[in-house]
């Protein structure tokens, strides 16, 4: 037994080092930093009314972003949960669609759509013979428009799980005791898919409170916590950045343990026996009503990946005042791998996300081994240190390694990394530890434990065991987690705007330089480039996903 | 009397081959998992450890197996230490509880494994795989897929697999709790005759007596950690050490007595009978509080009252396929189980109970 204590510890140390290293020595650095100047720089924070106004509508986005959320979410589940009506399959399809649109690349979508300029904006106005746009796309209502659209995803899963696992049978005594529709929906339904509610709303609270790329380009003079740290950060007010996001972490942290506290509280599991009968909706009228309905919530969803497809072949310069981009051409494209300025950000955001994927399989598969087959003390501060950079917004994550890693010094284990290509790849493979970790664990979990026993009964050295046995079960996690990780890493803009340089400028910061230029046609064919490869992996990772089911 | 039948020689650990475990003890945090257990397997011979869920038996076994180091006490093979070996190197083979086939393996490599583990050539190995399957009855299984065999199947294969290293011993976990119970039935013979061609010690871990007394030779039975008593199957029938060996092996119903020697005297309702007793080995001559357990087919059953027979009521009959079991409460708050060809007896109806046939085992309380 001690023996084994002491193989645990062996394979432990480095990778908590490593984390503790990458992922807590930053933040730990910028807390402190924010108490260099004695509580100084604190006053300054509470002091600064721009800041008091970032906090307050960070606060604001984020309510009505989860209330946005929900209004659409819960809806939607129990549209495609419960009924049956011509058209579902394909609802049911793209429903999850906003998910897979890298942040940047989302947002620009909602500009060529709903923008001053945007075809949706140009055609009301149009049709109205309007003199100005209808509207702006700016402010709080702006990013919380974005903000539904791309976080409804988060409430529509969990409430559809939720329904999902729903009993039928609780339903039917219910309705066997006399419950009317209404009765069943407010006493059974509701109160048994409040854990799913709450769970997804925090989400999509803590992930507004994060959100950094709808603010940035939306905001117009609005200002919000994280966009508030990287103007401080440009402007040499070193001491406000780390007072800011000392603040946005701490939040979000807190947010992380509430939700982990919902979810130890669920007193009781929803058990199904066999699939839920969908109800047909028989009344005709209702009926077409809700394929009209379904036909537009599906076009709502696909026009932004459409519309960056459009405009990716839309000659630069030549879309000016018309509803839709006048010339196209495949010039765009053929430029993204011909000239060495425009190929440049591609190769950089390849070889960097490669760089963080491999450091994540490797580290987040031992993580998972420990934490899955290996009983020891310091199995909890494990699981934390790989949770930990899911619930720190990225700005923070960046910040936090902008500075520590700004000089070299042994004493206290600081590299000079700022500046450098390494930034970045650090960077990504610190944000994408959760995802890698929690797919790899997942694939560990369904192996029976005693596999590894039995191996080395069978004589099978520690070695022959993992490459033999525990490797090949943590495969199609490792495959999906690495898939969906590189994905991630290639699109990657918030820790990227605030770490990168110009020879390591990854994908989306060329985006948006290009968007600046107005060449839209060019940003618009490296954003389909991001959806391309995004659908690609993802649906690698789901096959992958399956065979282990 | 505790020695195996096909034990060949001397009951001493010494014995080239024999598997023991002395004075075995096994903590986790504050409770005792496994409290001061020795029992010894000789070569060829089959025990049994049989007890009810956290008895300790599983813990047990992974002692044995060298999965867990017990805190006290020590297992040799042969006289040897082997307690601080770990398994990848007791070369014992093992059959866990679902088997732990490799789901990622076709069967002739999961029977493989322990060759290649051993550096064995991949010709060799595959030769001596399918050389396994053939004697557990699975020729020609060896491409298919663990997913695509039957329970009785997997059994099979994890057996061969185990076999296939030649093991110093074999230990089994539950080996039949998986299978359907008419597959059960056959499989108990199958699995007494493939352990017993191996020739080595095994140990196997099981809460089903039934299960027990038809593959071992011995069967050990623990409850709270502890080892109540080992020995064959006839010896915890009849002739159990304790209350508690009476009150878990067989059915029966364990009621006071007044120990008289060869004979113990049994009053229910007034009535008392003389019953021939077994005694426990090494029981004191006289024990103060005794009891002697009425098994359902050593007692008869009469309808109406009869002076000399203990008198009471029929609360439940129920068939059991040839013969009749009777519930009868009796006086004086027992409660008895009858074996009975009569079929003319009913629920409520008043009838005699008699002792049959004896001896009946006598046990302190």
């Amino acid at each position: 037994m001690t023996s084994k204590q002491r193989q645990n510890w062996i394979i432990a140390v480095p990778v908590i080092a490593l984390l503790l290293w990458s992922v807590i020595y930053p933040n730990v650095a910028v807390i402190v930093g924010s108490f260099e100047n004695g509580l100084g720089y604190w006053r300054e924070f509470i002091a600064s009314p721009a800041d008091r106004e970032a906090l307050r509508t960070s606060l604001v986005i984020s309510v009505a972003s989860v209330f946005a959320s929900l209004a659409i979410g819960v809806p939607l589940a129990f549209l495609l949960g419960r009924f049956e009506f011509p058209g579902r399959r394909l609802l049911r399809a793209v429903a999850t669609l906003p998910a897979a649109l890298p942040p940047l690349v989302g947002v620009i979508a909602f500009l060529f759509l709903y923008g001053e300029s945007g075809v949706v904006t140009r055609a009301i106005q149009r049709a109205f013979g309007m003199a100005e746009a209808p509207w702006r796309l700016q402010g709080v209502g702006a990013i919380v428009f974005v903000h539904a659209y791309t976080m409804y995803v988060y409430v529509f899963l969990f409430v559809s799980a939720g329904l999902e696992r729903f009993d039928a049978t609780l339903d039917e005594a219910a309705s066997g005791l006399g419950a009317s529709n209404l009765q069943r929906l407010r006493r059974v339904t509701l109160p048994l898919l409040m854990p799913a509610v709450a769970g997804s709303a925090l989400l999509v609270f803590m992930n507004a409170l994060g959100s950094f790329s709808a603010p940035y380009v939306f905001g117009g003079g609005l200002r919000v916590l994280s966009t508030q740290i990287l103007a401080s950060k440009t402007n040499g007010a070193m001491g406000l950045a780390y007072v800011e996001t000392t603040v946005l972490a701490l939040s979000a942290v807190a947010g992380l343990a509430l939700f982990r506290w919902l979810e130890r509280k669920r007193k009781y599991t929803l058990s199904s026996k066999g699939g839920r009968v969908r109800k047909t909706i028989r009344s005709r009228k209702i009926q077409i009503l809700t394929t009209i309905f379904a036909a537009v919530v599906v076009v709502a969803l696909v026009l932004p990946h459409l519309m960056v497809v459009l405009v990716s072949f839309a000659r630069d310069g030549s879309w000016t005042t018309q509803v839709l981009p006048p010339e196209y051409t495949l010039e765009n494209y053929r430029r993204l791998f011909s000239e060495s300025e425009l190929w440049r950000p591609i190769y950089n955001s390849v070889s960097m996300a490669l760089i963080a994927t491999a450091a994540n399989l490797v580290v987040c598969f031992v993580a998972a081994y420990l934490i899955v087959f290996r009983r020891f003390s310091g199995r909890g501060l494990l699981e934390l240190l790989v949770a930990l950079p899911w619930a720190i917004p990225a700005t923070a994550i960046a910040l936090g390694l902008a500075a520590t890693f700004n000089r070299n010094d042994p004493a206290t284990a600081r590299v000079l990394l700022v500046g450098t290509f390494w930034i970045l790849p650090l960077a990504y493979f610190i944000r994408d530890i959760p995802l890698v970790a929690s797919a790899v664990e997942s694939s560990l979990r369904q192996m029976d434990a005693s596999l590894e026993d039995a191996a080395r009964g069978l004589g099978a050295s520690w070695l022959m065991t993992m490459r033999r046995v525990i490797i090949p079960a943590a495969r199609p996690g490792l495959v999906a987690g690495g898939l969906l990780a590189a994905v991630t890493a290639v699109g990657e803009f918030v820790a990227s705007v605030v770490l990168y340089t110009h020879s390591n400028r990854p994908i989306s910061m060329e985006i948006l330089a290009q968007l600046r230029a107005l060449a839209f046609g060019t940003a618009a064919a490296y954003s389909v480039l991001l959806i391309g490869l995004v659908l690609m992996m993802t649906l690698m990772a789901r096959s992958f996903e399956e065979r282990l089911a | 009397m505790t020695a195996a039948p096909r034990a060949r020689s001397g009951e001493n650990g010494g014995e080239r081959g024999t598997l023991s475990l002395n004075g075995v003890t096994r903590r986790f945090g504050d409770y005792t998992a496994v409290d001061n257990v020795s029992f010894e397997v000789a070569a060829g011979e089959l025990l049994a450890l049989v007890g009810a869920s956290g008895s300790g038996k599983t813990t047990t076994l992974r002692i044995a197996a060298g999965y867990e180091t017990p805190d006290s006490g020590t297992v040799t093979l042969g006289g040897k230490d082997i307690t601080r070996v770990p398994p990848e190197r007791r070369g014992f083979g093992m059959v866990f509880q679902h088997y732990a086939l490799f789901p990622h393996m076709p069967v002739e490599q999961n029977v493989a494994f322990g060759l290649e583990a051993r550096g064995v050539n991949k010709v060799d190995r595959l030769v001596k795989a399918r050389a396994a399957l053939a004697s557990v009855g699975l020729e020609g299984a060896g491409s298919r897929p663990i997913q695509s065999l039957s329970g009785g199947e997997q059994q099979r294969v994890a057996l061969a697999r185990a076999m296939v290293i030649e093991p110093q011993a074999l230990l089994l976990d539950e080996p039949l709790s998986n299978l359907d119970p008419t597959l059960r039935q056959s499989t108990r013979d199958d699995l007494r005759a493939m352990l017993r061609r191996v020739g080595v010690p095994a140990l196997f871990v099981t809460h089903d007596q039934e299960d027990a007394f038809a593959i071992a030779d011995r069967i050990a039975l623990l409850k709270k950690g502890k080892l109540l008593q080992c020995g064959t199957p006839e010896d915890l029938y009849y002739a159990p050490v304790s209350r508690e060996v009476a009150a878990f092996i067989g059915r029966g119903s364990i009621v006071a007595a007044e120990d008289g020697g060869e004979k113990a005297k049994v009053t229910i309702g007034g009535v008392s009978r003389e019953l021939a007793v077994t005694r426990p080995k090494d029981a004191a001559s006289k024990i103060e509080r005794a009891f002697v357990v009425l098994r359902p087919d050593a007692l008869e059953l009469s309808r109406g009252a009869s002076v000399l027979a203990w008198r009471g009521r029929v609360t439940n009959r129920r068939f059991a396929g040839g013969m009749e079991v009777y519930r009868v409460e009796l006086s004086d708050g027992v409660t008895v189980e009858v074996e009975s060809n009569t079929a003319n007896v009913h629920e409520d109806d008043a009838v005699s109970v008699s002792p049959l046939k004896g001896p009946f085992p006598l046990v302190p309380g």
